[in-house]
C-alpha cells in the first residue's frame, strides 16, 4: 500500500494547532525581514507597523501588501533576507514584460520546497515503486526542478526528461514504464495527442499526472484523463513563493490543499485590500512563513480564488483553494469587455476541438482587433470545405455567446502554435506597444 | 468501384502547399490530380495519388491533418461535350455535386473527372446506365 501522506503529522494536524504554528512562525518571520530587509522595514514604517504589533495570525492584516511591482523595483537583491553566501540557487519568472523577478533559495528553502512537492506526489499515489516522469522545463522555471526534488524525497525513480523532444518522451515512457507524469496541462494534452497518433497508448503505464503552471479547465482535465487513461491532478505555485507545491490536489480533486505550515493564505477585495471571510471570492494573498532567503509578506498573487476549510475526505486539515478563476493579469479587456483565456478553452473543448489556441489582440484605427488562432483538428476536418467553414462559423458563434464579443477565428496548422518551456503562449497583446 | 481521394488541411500562408507536396514526393508518391478549395485563411487540398497508403503515412508523419474519402472517377473522351454529358446525366437524376475536378490522362488520351456526390452508389448506377465509363483505383495507380 502506498503511503497516504508524506508528512502525516503535519498534513493532518488539528486546525487549532496548525494556526498556533502559523502564528509562531509569522512572528518570527516578521522579525526576520524587519532585521534583514531594509525595503520591508521602510514599507512597514510607512504603514506605522513594527514587529511588536504582530503577535499572531490575527495581526496579519496590519502588514502592508507586497506586489509584483515591489519585486521588480527591488530586483535583484532588494528583498533578499539571507546573506548571499547562504543562498544555493535562484529561479526566475519568464517575465514577458518589464524586468524579470528573481527568487533566492537557501538549502533549507529548497528542502522545504521539495517536501511540499513530495506531499503533492504522495497525494496522487506516488511511492518507491513509481517512476516519475518530469516533463516540465528544467532551468530558471521552477516546474522541472521543483517536482524533480519532490520525486526524490518521495523515493520515486525520477526521469528528468524536461520539455520538448516528444519522440524521446514517449520512448522513455514506454521503455521505462513511467507511472506519474508531471508537466504543464497543455503539454500533457499534446503528449496525449502524440501518443494517440503513434498508436502506443497500450504501452503506456501512466496512472496519474500532476499538471500545473497554467490555467486549465475541468473539460481539459477530463480530456487528458480520457486520452491518457489516468487521473489528472492540479498543482499550484508561484516562483515568488518557491514554485509548484504551494498547494496541491488530493484524491478528491475538489480543490488544492495549501501547505499552511509554510504559507498563510488570505482572500482580499482586490479594489479595497480588505480581508474577506472564508468562502468569498477575491484575490489570493500569500505570506511565506518559513522561507529564509526570499520571504514574502502578504504577496498579492492577482489570482481570483475562493478558500474553503470544510473537512476533506482525504483527512488533510489544511485549507483548500479552488482552481483560480482567472488572473487579473491574464484577463484581457477587449473593446471594453473582460475576456479570460480559460473561457476560450472551455468553448473549444465543448466544440470538440483541441484546446490549442492563441489570442492576438491589436489596435487598428482606435479599435481593438481580436483574433484567435485555433489549431486544426482531425474532428473538425472534412474534404468538403463548406462543412469546415460551417464548423468554423459555429465556433465563432459559440465564442461570441460565451465572451459577449466577436472574435475572428483562424484555423491554423496542427502544432503550429508556439510553446515555450512546454508552456503554450496563449496571449499576444500588441496593444502594449503603443501604451 | 470507388477511388480514394486524400484531402489535406492547408493553412493559408506561404509554403503551406509546398510542405504537403514535398512530404509526398519525399515518400515517392506521385500526384495524379489535385484541386484546391480555399476559404479566407485556410484551404482543403484534394489529391488523387498513385499510392494512398504511402501518402497517408507521409502526411501523418509530417504532422498534417487529412482524411480519405471515396469519390468517383469518370472517364470522358477528350472531345467537346463529354464533360457536359456527365453533368447532365447526374442533374437529370436529381443528384447535385459536392465538388468536381478533372485531369487529363495522357496514357489513355482521356479526360478523367473526379466527382463527389452525397450518394455515391446511386450516382455510379446512373452513370453506368448512361454508358459513361468509371475508372477504377488500380487504373489510377497505373496511369
Ligand atoms: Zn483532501
Amino acid at each position: 500500500m502506498a503511503k497516504k501522506y508524506y508528512q502525516p503529522e503535519i498534513e493532518t494536524m488539528p486546525v487549532e494547532q496548525l494556526k498556533a504554528l502559523q502564528s509562531e512562525r509569522l512572528v518570527k518571520q516578521v522579525k526576520h525581514v524587519w532585521d534583514n530587509v531594509p525595503y520591508y522595514r521602510a514599507k512597514m514604517e510607512e504603514k506605522g507597523v513594527t514587529p511588536d504589533d504582530i503577535k499572531g495570525i490575527e495581526d496579519l492584516h496590519k502588514l502592508p501588501f507586497v506586489t509584483k511591482d515591489d519585486l521588480r523595483e527591488a530586483y535583484p537583491y532588494g528583498l533578499l533576507a539571507a546573506p548571499l553566501k547562504d543562498c544555493v540557487r535562484i529561479h526566475s519568472t519568464s517575465g514577458t514584460t518589464g524586468k524579470r523577478v528573481v527568487a533566492f533559495y537557501t538549502q533549507n528553502d529548497i528542502d522545504l520546497w521539495d517536501d511540499c512537492c513530495a506531499r503533492a506526489l504522495t497525494a496522487v499515489g506516488a511511492d518507491e515503486e513509481d517512476v516519475v516522469h518530469v516533463s516540465y522545463g528544467y532551468g530558471l522555471f521552477t516546474g522541472g526542478l521543483g517536482l524533480h526534488g519532490g520525486a526524490h524525497k518521495a523515493g520515486c525513480m525520477t526521469i528528468p526528461a524536461s520539455s520538448g523532444n516528444t519522440d524521446r518522451q514517449i520512448q522513455f515512457m514506454t521503455d521505462l514504464g513511467s507511472t506519474i507524469l508531471c508537466c504543464t496541462p497543455s503539454y500533457a494534452a499534446y503528449l496525449a495527442e502524440s501518443i494517440e497518433e503513434r498508436g502506443v497508448k497500450d504501452e503506456i503505464k501512466l496512472k496519474a499526472g500532476i499538471f500545473g503552471a497554467e490555467a486549465w479547465t475541468e473539460e481539459m482535465r477530463r480530456d487528458i484523463e480520457n486520452k491518457l487513461g489516468i487521473k489528472a491532478y492540479d498543482i499550484y505555485g508561484l516562483t515568488e513563493l518557491s514554485g509548484p507545491g504551494v498547494s496541491f490536489e488530493c484524491e478528491e480533486q475538489t480543490g488544492m490543499h495549501i501547505n499552511e505550515d509554510h504559507f498563510i493564505a488570505e482572500i482580499i477585495n482586490p479594489e479595497t485590500g480588505e480581508v474577506l471571510p472564508e468562502g468569498e471570492k477575491g484575490e489570493l494573498v500569500f505570506t511565506s512563513i518559513t522561507k529564509e532567503a526570499f520571504p514574502l509578506l502578504r504577496y498579492r498573487t492577482k489570482d481570483l480564488c475562493i478558500l474553503s476549510r470544510k473537512p476533506c475526505s482525504c483527512g488533510r486539515t489544511h485549507i483548500k483553494m479552488r482552481k483560480p478563476m482567472g488572473r487579473s493579469d491574464d484577463m484581457l479587456i477587449i473593446r471594453g469587455v473582460n475576456v479570460f483565456p480559460s473561457q476560450i478553452e472551455t468553448v473549444l473543448l465543448n466544440e470538440g476541438m483541441t484546446p490549442n489556441y492563441q489570442i492576438i489582440v491589436d489596435r487598428k484605427n482606435n479599435t481593438d482587433t481580436f483574433d484567435i488562432n485555433v489549431e486544426m483538428s482531425q474532428e473538425m476536418f472534412s474534404d468538403n470545405l463548406a462543412e469546415v467553414t460551417a464548423k468554423e462559423k459555429q465556433l465563432v458563434a459559440s465564442l461570441k455567446a460565451m465572451l459577449g464579443i466577436q472574435a475572428k477565428v483562424h484555423l491554423v496548422a496542427p502544432k503550429s502554435i508556439t510553446r515555450s518551456e512546454g508552456k503554450a503562449v496563449r496571449v499576444i497583446d500588441k496593444r502594449k506597444l503603443y501604451d | 468501384m470507388a477511388v480514394k481521394q486524400i484531402s489535406v488541411f492547408v493553412e493559408n500562408k506561404s509554403g503551406g502547399l509546398a510542405d504537403i507536396t514535398k512530404a509526398l514526393s519525399d515518400a515517392n508518391v506521385n500526384i495524379r490530380a489535385l484541386s484546391l478549395s480555399e476559404a479566407t485563411d485556410f484551404g482543403v487540398l484534394r489529391l488523387i495519388v498513385d499510392d494512398v497508403f504511402a501518402a497517408g503515412n507521409a502526411l501523418k508523419e509530417s504532422g498534417h491533418i487529412y482524411n480519405i474519402t471515396d469519390v468517383l472517377a469518370v472517364a470522358g473522351e477528350d472531345k467537346p461535350g463529354s464533360i457536359t454529358k456527365i453533368f447532365t446525366v447526374l442533374a437529370e437524376a436529381g443528384m447535385s455535386l459536392e465538388y468536381a475536378y478533372a485531369f487529363f490522362a495522357k496514357s489513355q488520351e482521356k479526360a478523367i473527372m473526379i466527382i463527389k456526390v452525397a450518394d455515391r452508389l446511386a450516382a455510379k448506377k446512373v452513370l453506368k446506365e448512361a454508358g459513361i465509363p468509371l475508372v477504377k483505383e488500380e487504373e489510377i495507380a497505373k496511369l
